[in-house]
């Protein structure tokens, strides 16, 4: 009897204080985003200045993201989408309204990228970074200059690339090579990109996400298709690299910062939306990630030498034929079947 | 009555972490959600889509390099297993460590270590180039795969094969010996056949893991080669079809049930006898 009365004191004692842990008063705000895109000492900045802590999550794809949050149980107060995603997050009441009036450094941010078309008044979202995909390949190791995505489907550099492990801009780099719209929702065209897919799996060095940065510097891969910012986080390193813009045509992006249904720290949310969008934070952020800035105060602290380069900040007639990607609503069960089956095969 | 409340922590534990999910599993399975109205309906698809000839094809490929995986694992590990079973019990405890020791450090740490030995640039290549041999390729391929299975799983081969033939009843083998049996014979009709309890379950203990994994395909062939496990994990991560996911998976749950059940027969069916059967 006297052990029971033990037993059941213990656990009562562990209940007890477990439950007075989690119980802080410090505000906590939960922030997703993709790995490697932000610089993380900003946290202790925000941390001074406001006393809110950051607890920080990463990501490898938009869809990944989105199945979390979805269906995870989990209570982000932030993340950072691409467009299609927040299109889908829009459309499926997944994002709270953003008060642009607590964002007061919201006017740093670029006319061009405000109001887009998946996010008109930019109830939802405020833009963070853009950028395109492109291909980037070690010219000590490739020879002849690039500047199409046919030298993915070139026997003679079988086994030396990789592509992307996320299944809309692996599908969009062999509809464009088809001269397809990326957007498309022909069911023959989704096809044919599926067949070309499986017809260079053979020479896919592998399908990669965040250690493509590795996998170029230690000359394991000698080119890959790549987002821009990883690009010019390599470039700037290294000077063996170079990032082209392919002429069939690619992907444009948007990543914008939501704040996801469930959030519980709102009022801290905005206060570090709002630290985003400061120019001095843009700056550093800009700086460690190597993507484009959409805040017109930080572009003017940006090294010069960057403006009309491929991969940081490209000449409009580079990318006048770019798309965007959108929502394909329900038809992103075909996109999905398609994807499974490049992957099974 | 101690018992019984001691036994109320592991038993919530079952119910809230195995019972429940398997319980979902199997109800995921065999829905699927109406577009429309987001209502759940009974449906066969889930299951109809896993036998589709692209699927079969990934099947086969788990199965048959986990039955490598397994096959490696054996011929390497029950010598092993013989030698420390024999060795003075001085460097025995040493040469167990030495098997455990690596166990303490993360599986994915283990399989990390891996790209870089195998990598284009990494060491083993050096160690070619320093005797002027060509660089080839390691990483990547169907061999990396294998070789990650076989070094993460074999420890589970060895130590219940070890475990059966330290606990071997001597007098059986001098038996046999006096009785006039060479070392093949003792060995083919007298320690193989008492040891079939530590190989039957460090087969089921390699064969799981090795059907079901998924890290070590993704990092050793670099999401190029998909195994049940890599499908299932697509399903649940990136496409967000929970049904199929579920329904794959519970294939994949009856395959190792029915593994377990065959093996069982083999191994003559007295768990009692064998001390290390698991299962």
């Amino acid at each position: 009897m006297k052990k029971i009365i033990v037993l059941v004191m213990v656990m009562v004692l562990t209940t007890v204080i477990f439950t007075a842990c989690a119980q802080e008063d410090k505000v906590v705000l939960n922030v997703y985003n993709w790995g490697d895109y932000i610089d993380e000492d900003i946290f202790e900045m925000f941390e001074e200045e406001t006393g809110i802590e950051i607890n920080y999550e990463t990501y490898a794809t938009n869809e990944e993201m989105y199945t979390k949050i979805k269906k995870g149980g989990t209570r982000y107060d932030l993340a950072i989408p691409s467009e299609y995603m927040i299109e889908k997050m829009i459309r499926e009441e997944m994002l709270e309204k953003i008060d642009l009036s607590k964002i007061p450094n919201f006017k740093n941010i670029d006319e061009d990228f405000k109001n887009l078309s998946f996010d008109p008044d930019n109830t939802y979202s405020v833009p963070y970074f853009w950028g395109t995909v492109g291909i980037i390949y070690n010219t000590e190791l490739i020879e002849e200059p690039i500047n199409s995505w046919d030298v993915l489907w070139d026997e003679k550099y079988a086994g030396q690339f990789t592509m992307m492990d996320s299944q809309r801009d692996s599908i969009m780099v062999a509809l464009k090579k088809l001269g397809y719209s990326m957007n498309t929702k022909n069911l023959d065209e989704l096809e044919e990109a599926k067949q070309l897919l499986i017809e260079q799996k053979p020479m896919v060095l592998a399908y990669v996400g965040d250690n493509v940065k590795d996998m170029l510097i230690s000359g394991e891969a000698a080119m890959a298709v790549v987002w821009s910012g990883e690009a010019s986080a390599v470039i700037q390193e290294y000077d063996e690299f170079e990032y082209v813009l392919p002429v069939e045509g690619s992907n444009l992006w948007f990543d914008n910062i939501v704040i996801p249904k469930g959030a519980e720290n709102i009022d801290a949310a905005h206060q570090f939306i709002d630290f985003l969008c400061r120019p001095d934070i843009g700056f550093l952020n800009a700086d460690y990630v190597g993507y484009s800035t959409v805040n017109t105060e930080t572009l003017k602290l940006i090294d010069p030498e960057l403006m009309g380069t491929t991969y940081a900040y490209p000449l409009d007639e580079w990318i006048e034929n770019y798309e965007i990607f959108n929502d394909p609503g329900d038809f992103i069960l075909e996109y999905d079947r398609i994807w499974t089956e490049v992957k099974a095969n | 009555m101690l018992k019984r409340i001691a036994s109320g922590p592991y038993l919530v534990w079952i119910v809230l972490f195995i019972l429940i999910p398997i319980l979902m599993i199997g109800f995921f399975s065999m829905v699927r959600t109406d577009a429309e109205t987001g209502a759940y309906y009974l449906t066969a698809t889930n299951f109809a889509r896993v036998f589709e000839p692209v699927y079969i094809a990934v099947w086969t490929r788990s199965i048959k390099i986990a039955l490598e995986a397994t096959a490696i694992c054996l011929l390497l590990g029950y010598p092993m297993a013989m030698i420390l079973a024999k060795m003075n019990s001085r460097y025995r405890t040493i040469a167990v460590m030495l098997f455990v020791v690596p166990m303490w450090m993360n599986f994915l740490l283990r399989t990390y270590a891996w790209m870089t030995i195998l990598g284009k640039n990494g060491i083993l290549n050096k160690i070619l180039m320093f005797f002027g041999l060509p660089q080839m390729t390691f990483l990547y391929s169907e061999g990396a795969v294998l070789l990650g299975m076989v070094y993460n799983f074999l420890p589970f081969m060895v130590l219940p094969i070890y475990t059966v033939l330290s606990k071997m009843d001597q007098s059986l083998i001098e038996a046999a010996e006096d009785l006039g049996g060479n070392k093949v014979n003792v060995f083919r009709k007298v320690i193989f056949p008492l040891s079939l309890p530590g190989v039957v379950s460090g087969t089921s203990m390699v064969f799981m893991p090795a059907v079901s994994t998924f890290v070590i395909s993704n990092l050793l062939y670099g999401g190029q080669y998909m195994l049940i496990g890599n499908l299932i994990e697509q399903q649940f991560l990136v496409v967000n079809d929970w049904f199929f996911g579920s329904a794959i998976s519970i294939i994949l749950m009856i395959l190792i049930l029915v593994t377990m059940a065959v093996m069982n027969r083999l191994s003559g069916n007295n768990p009692e006898e064998g001390g290390v059967n698991l299962w």
